[in-house]
């Protein structure tokens, strides 16, 4: 059995991979891809734990997470559907009509 | 699951199902005649509040397992919050209507909005705190675009949506580090292993600290606000009005609920951090809100800095006794903000040009002159948000320093009346440039809106006249005897 530190390890990696995706790329669709892959590092930890405790609960979690994440798929990309047909670009630096 | 834990959650399951009713409701009515629907989330709204009122007492029942509980907590919060979505659905109606946004599913998105909220005060699990915050944050993501083929709103939208959602991933992270040091997300049962010493100190620290900087964002404080000031200016002001006021307010519920029952063991780890949060809010917010132009932006910042006092409230947790005290100062100081933001962002409304462009400082001018109900009313809010006398404003600062002062960090009261004084030079500016110069303000009538302004001032004024029965209220709602 593959130890559960492995585990937690690697979501804290793909975290980190994530969190760092959301600072420096400039697509909208790439930065959204980013946070999924945060969600779905926590999704890991909560398994790897779940597995580790032999409890249910962290892993009906992460059901709760994944449908959640879905609801938010469904509304970004409405949101970023709508920004391509208005502006014909994603690029999170064009959208800087609002500063101060 | 018994009939009582249903009673338990049902002025949420009302407003849910109501809001479904009402976006089926949404195709039966025509382009004109959409007002039928702002009635009817309005009617919604008013059965909730109802309902909310009905389960006041000082009782409190847990239901489905410890997910939720009913008590003077959460029944406090859920009044304030229909009271929010009732405002909302009032500075909307004709805001909208004149913005040419008037469509049927803004009253339903305020509702499911509204209801997620009232879920978030209820809430005594890390998963349904998860599921509360998504609830009340999706329908807000959708809302601030809705000004939509405006560029600044779909670009709000997109902006709220996607620091939102990196909000999101950072409380789920941090869920999963609590249950991993842990083993558990009921907070009652968290504040156990705590308290039992069974819970892995590294990681409870790890997730706590994760799970404040996700609600960090929700609120707005410094260093996770950057996304404020362009969401509420780019969103349509109706809806800037509505997520200012409830959105902070269900943040620092949540916040209140995990800190004060799940971590109060890790207070004394975690009051250094609060502190900084609140004091840089406090400071960045006041000092760059002096020098914007745009009303909008110049309150976006102002709301920046009046997460930073609420915060204040959450410093002194370390200490047993004053605990109660200081989450009814912040339950206070929430009601106080609701009400003068409120007014506040509907003054800027009315005086909102048709084209979607917010108003600039100089709009206000000659207001004093040409419509003096409305500047009073502004003169109002911006005494209060500054917290000078006759307002709520000052009464809830009163108590958030007392506590602060009697939690031992007299510093952090220094800074919170300091920046209060470098937050009057703009605010103030307000009120001079609508009284002392001379203009043509274009003001819209609108009678609900109006109503939404003159309630606000008036609750603002006469509420800081009899504070206490206010105060008594919030001071019953403190949750710690439940358990």
């Amino acid at each position: 059995m593959i130890p559960t530190h492995f585990y937690l390890a690697l979501s804290a990696i793909l975290f980190s991979i994530g969190a760092l995706g959301v600072l420096v790329r400039r697509n909208a669709l790439v930065v959204f891809m980013s946070i999924e892959l945060m969600l779905n590092a926590a999704n890991l930890t909560m398994v790897a734990f779940a597995r580790q405790y032999g409890l249910q609960s962290g892993q009906i979690f992460v059901f709760f997470v994944m449908a959640v994440a879905a609801a938010e798929v469904a509304v970004g990309l409405a949101l970023i559907v709508t920004i391509y047909r208005s502006r014909q670009t994603i690029d999170i630096d064009d959208m800087n009509r609002l500063k101060g | 699951m018994t009939q009582l834990d249903f009673l338990v959650i049902l002025p949420v399951t009302f407003l849910a199902l109501w809001a479904s009713l009402l976006l089926l409701a949404d195709v039966l009515f025509l382009k004109g005649q959409k007002a039928i629907l702002a009635l009817l989330a309005a009617v919604g709204l008013a059965v909730t509040l109802g309902l909310t009122l009905t389960q006041s007492g000082a009782h409190s029942a847990s239901a489905f397992g410890g997910m939720v509980v009913l008590d003077g907590f959460s029944n406090f919060l859920a009044a304030l919050f229909s009271l929010i979505g009732l405002l909302g659905v009032a500075v909307a109606y004709g805001y909208n209507r004149r913005m040419g946004i008037e469509r049927g599913e803004y009253y339903a998105l305020i509702l499911f909005s509204v209801s997620g909220m009232m879920l978030m005060a209820q809430a005594t699990d890390l998963l349904m705190v998860f599921l509360a915050l998504e609830l009340l944050s999706i329908p807000l993501y959708v809302l601030a675009a809705f000004a939509y083929p405006r560029a600044s709103s779909e670009e709000a939208g997109l902006k709220y949506f996607l620091l939102g959602a990196f909000a999101t991933g950072f409380v789920v992270y941090g869920i999963a580090l609590t249950f991993g040091a842990t083993g558990v997300t009921s907070i009652p049962a968290i504040a156990a292993a705590v308290q039992a010493g069974t819970a892995d100190t590294f990681l409870l620290l790890a997730g706590a600290a994760l799970i404040l900087a996700g609600f960090g964002f929700k609120v707005a404080t410094v260093p996770f606000h950057m996304w404020t000031p362009d969401v509420y200016q780019g969103a349509p002001t109706s809806v800037t009005a509505f997520m200012a006021a409830g959105a902070k307010a269900a943040g620092f519920a949540a916040l209140l609920r995990v800190f004060a029952v799940a971590f109060p063991s890790l207070a004394a780890d975690v009051a250094p951090v609060l502190w900084a949060l609140s004091a840089l809010s406090m400071l960045a917010g006041n000092v760059a809100a002096i020098a914007q132009t745009d009303v909008k932006r110049m309150l976006a910042y102002s709301s920046i800095a009046q997460a930073g006092y609420i915060l204040m409230a959450f410093v002194p947790f370390a200490n047993e006794a004053i605990r109660p005290s200081s989450v009814a100062a912040a339950l206070f100081y929430l009601v106080a903000y609701t009400f003068t933001s409120f007014g506040a962002w509907g003054v800027i409304m009315s005086l909102e040009k048709d084209s979607g462009e917010s108003a600039a400082i100089a709009d206000f001018a000659g207001l004093g002159k040409h419509n003096p109900a409305l500047a009073v009313a502004m003169t109002v809010f911006m005494l209060s948000l500054t917290g000078l006398p006759p307002t709520l404003g000052l009464v809830g600062k009163m108590y958030l320093f007392r506590v602060v002062v009697e939690g031992g960090f007299y510093w952090l009261a220094v800074i919170g009346v300091v920046t209060s004084l470098i937050s009057a030079f703009y605010y103030l500016r307000v009120v001079q440039t609508m009284w002392m110069k001379d203009g043509k303000p274009q003001v819209a009538k609108e009678d609900w809106l109006n109503f939404a302004i003159a309630f606000s001032a008036l609750a603002t004024v006469v509420l800081s006249f009899v504070p206490a029965s206010l105060f008594d209220w919030a001071s019953q709602a403190v949750f710690f005897t439940a358990r």
